[in-house]
């Protein structure tokens, strides 16, 4: 006689109308393919966790986001924010359809002077750029955002001693409404700074003033902020032309998109409450061009958008561990990649979702990742199916950042796996092995064992 | 372990405690272990049981029953141990 199919026993308490002590959410959808290449399939070639990105949404990713833009502006140059994901095959694909590089580290510089993006396609960010790292920019023609006094001090001799040009921008921080402001960044608008600093730069024979940027913050939900951003850095560059003479070619208004990844706490779903890119663009638009430039000599306005251009095409693929019970009742599921991998896991209630088809029941789940530590939970409570040991997850949504930011702790990074538009996948950083990690360890001779 | 009187699983799956007014809701196979479990069957003929008639492994089903009755405890079904 043929068995019955057993499922996992389940009794849940009925809970009328009530979302759960969190604001729990519905349970998620299994996601048992990506482009028709089946999870399972994924696992077996490339190992559990795995992070896979997929081409086509980089392009169609970054052609909305352009098509936003150019329908409002004219004059419209993305700049990819390598920070963001700096893998060189994804930096590839972004320059390959139009991308510039914005780079804030010798690191970075090199890395897209060696993607094949010369100096002057790279905007060179950030308050850490060393003595050798600015002259190589000045050297190769790049565009080099004045970060503080001392850094213009340190270009200024450089440029003197090389009796060379460098083509110079500020960064300014300003007050848009939003909290926090992040005044740590650049020259300050309403205290003057912004202003002494372009003074200062227009009086140098060797500094050549092209640009103003900004980067307001970060998963900014606030088009108003933005408008306002816009606004000042336009009064600025007019203000630049009238009185010392010098024509701004170009506003730089960073980052700082929403992805639509919901943050931690946040009650409402991101895609409820954030904003695309036509609405970004409509806001900032509207702002240059009613400033009171000449309609034929707008400045070119550049954008350094990072987690609303990659977000989406990235996914963790990872397994269960273990279930377990902890003493209050809750189910425990413990995953095999933790904080270390997903690194946004600090800011977001990312989406986790059955790998795998599962029955209809799911409890509130509290999901732990491998490490021994306590911090280490990818949510704190979301309603879960029962998967057990081995079955799939995958979580959406994790192309930014964490593949810059994950640590090297307990365990090695895994496979990142590109997944090509005609459905051929291919490794594009492999996963880390004993080898790589003690590559730039030295043992002291007096620890070696005695001959 | 003793479930508290009178509480009785109906055919869609369907329990409700008088004694706190709280109702649940069960799968096939959780109203098949809680009727068994009610029918003051030990474990070891629940195990038998299943085992002979599911397609299931012993270790899965052990862990399975485990879960199953620290669930019941924690949702306060059960008599005083
Ligand atoms: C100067 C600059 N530009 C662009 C970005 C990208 O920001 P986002 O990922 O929020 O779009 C950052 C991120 O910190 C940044 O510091």
């Amino acid at each position: 006689m043929e068995k019955k199919k057993f499922e996992y026993p389940v009794i849940k308490r009925f809970q009328p109308g009530m979302p759960g002590k969190s604001g729990i959410q519905p349970t998620l959808e299994p996601i048992t393919e990506i482009n028709n290449i089946p999870i399972a399939r994924l696992q077996e070639e490339y190992g559990s966790p795995m992070f896979l990105i997929t081409e086509n949404t980089i392009r169609d990713t970054y052609q909305e986001a352009l098509q936003a833009f150019k329908s409002r502006y004219p004059k419209v140059q993305f700049a990819w924010s390598y920070k963001t994901n700096y893998l060189d095959a994804v930096c590839r694909i972004f320059h390959d359809e139009g991308s510039w590089a914005e780079v804030v580290s010798g690191f970075e510089y090199n890395k897209a002077r060696e993607n094949g993006i010369p100096g002057k396609q790279i905007i060179f960010n950030g308050p850490d750029k060393s003595r050798d790292d600015l002259e190589m920019a000045v050297r190769d023609g790049a565009y080099i955002h004045l970060d503080h006094f001392d850094e213009m001090y340190t270009l200024i001799e450089l440029t003197e001693e090389l009796k060379m040009k460098a083509k110079v921008a500020i960064r300014v921080n300003m007050d848009t409404g939003i909290y926090p402001k992040w005044d740590r960044f650049g020259f300050n608008y309403e205290n003057g700074e912004a202003w002494e600093a372009l003074k200062k730069i227009a009086q140098q024979e060797f500094l050549e003033l092209v640009g103003l940027h900004t980067h307001i913050g970060t998963y900014v939900m606030s088009t108003q902020a933005y408008a306002m951003a816009a606004k000042k850095l336009a009064e600025l560059a007019l203000r630049a032309e009238k009185n010392l003479g010098k024509k701004i070619k170009y506003i730089d208004m960073g980052g700082g998109f929403t992805s639509m990844n919901t943050l931690k706490g946040a009650y409402h779903s991101a895609s409820d409450t954030n904003p695309g890119f036509n609405e970004y663009a409509d806001a900032i638009s509207f702002a240059i061009m009613s400033a009171g430039f000449q309609q034929n000599e707008l400045p070119v306005l550049i954008l350094e958008t990072g987690r609303a251009m990659i977000d989406d095409s990235g996914y963790l693929l990872g397994s269960v561990l273990a279930t377990k019970r902890l003493t209050d009742g809750r189910r425990a599921t413990v995953l095999d990649f933790g904080v270390n991998i997903l690194f946004t896991s600090f800011w977001y209630d990312h989406e986790v979702h059955p790998g795998c088809e599962v029955s209809d029941y799911a409890e509130e789940t509290t999901l732990y990742g491998p490490l021994c530590m306590n911090i280490d939970v990818i949510r704190q409570n979301l309603s879960f199916p029962l998967l057990k040991k081995g079955d799939p997850v995958v979580v959406p949504r994790v192309g930014a950042y964490n593949m810059t930011q994950w640590m090297q702790f307990i365990t090695y990074r895994p496979n990142v796996v590109l997944l090509d538009r005609d459905g051929n996948t291919h490794i594009i950083k492999r996963k880390e092995g004993l080898e790589d990690l003690k590559r730039a360890e030295i043992i002291p001779d007096f620890l070696k064992p005695k001959e | 372990m003793k479930i508290k009187p009178n509480l009785k699983v109906n055919e869609s799956g369907f329990l409700f405690d008088p004694t706190t007014g709280e109702s649940y809701s069960l799968n096939d196979m959780g109203s098949i272990y809680f009727r068994m479990i009610s029918e003051g069957r030990s474990p070891d003929e629940i195990r038998t049981l299943v085992i002979n008639e599911y397609d299931v492994e012993a270790s899965t089903f052990d862990k399975s029953f485990l879960d199953f009755e620290s669930r019941l405890r924690n949702l306060r079904l059960i008599e005083n141990e």
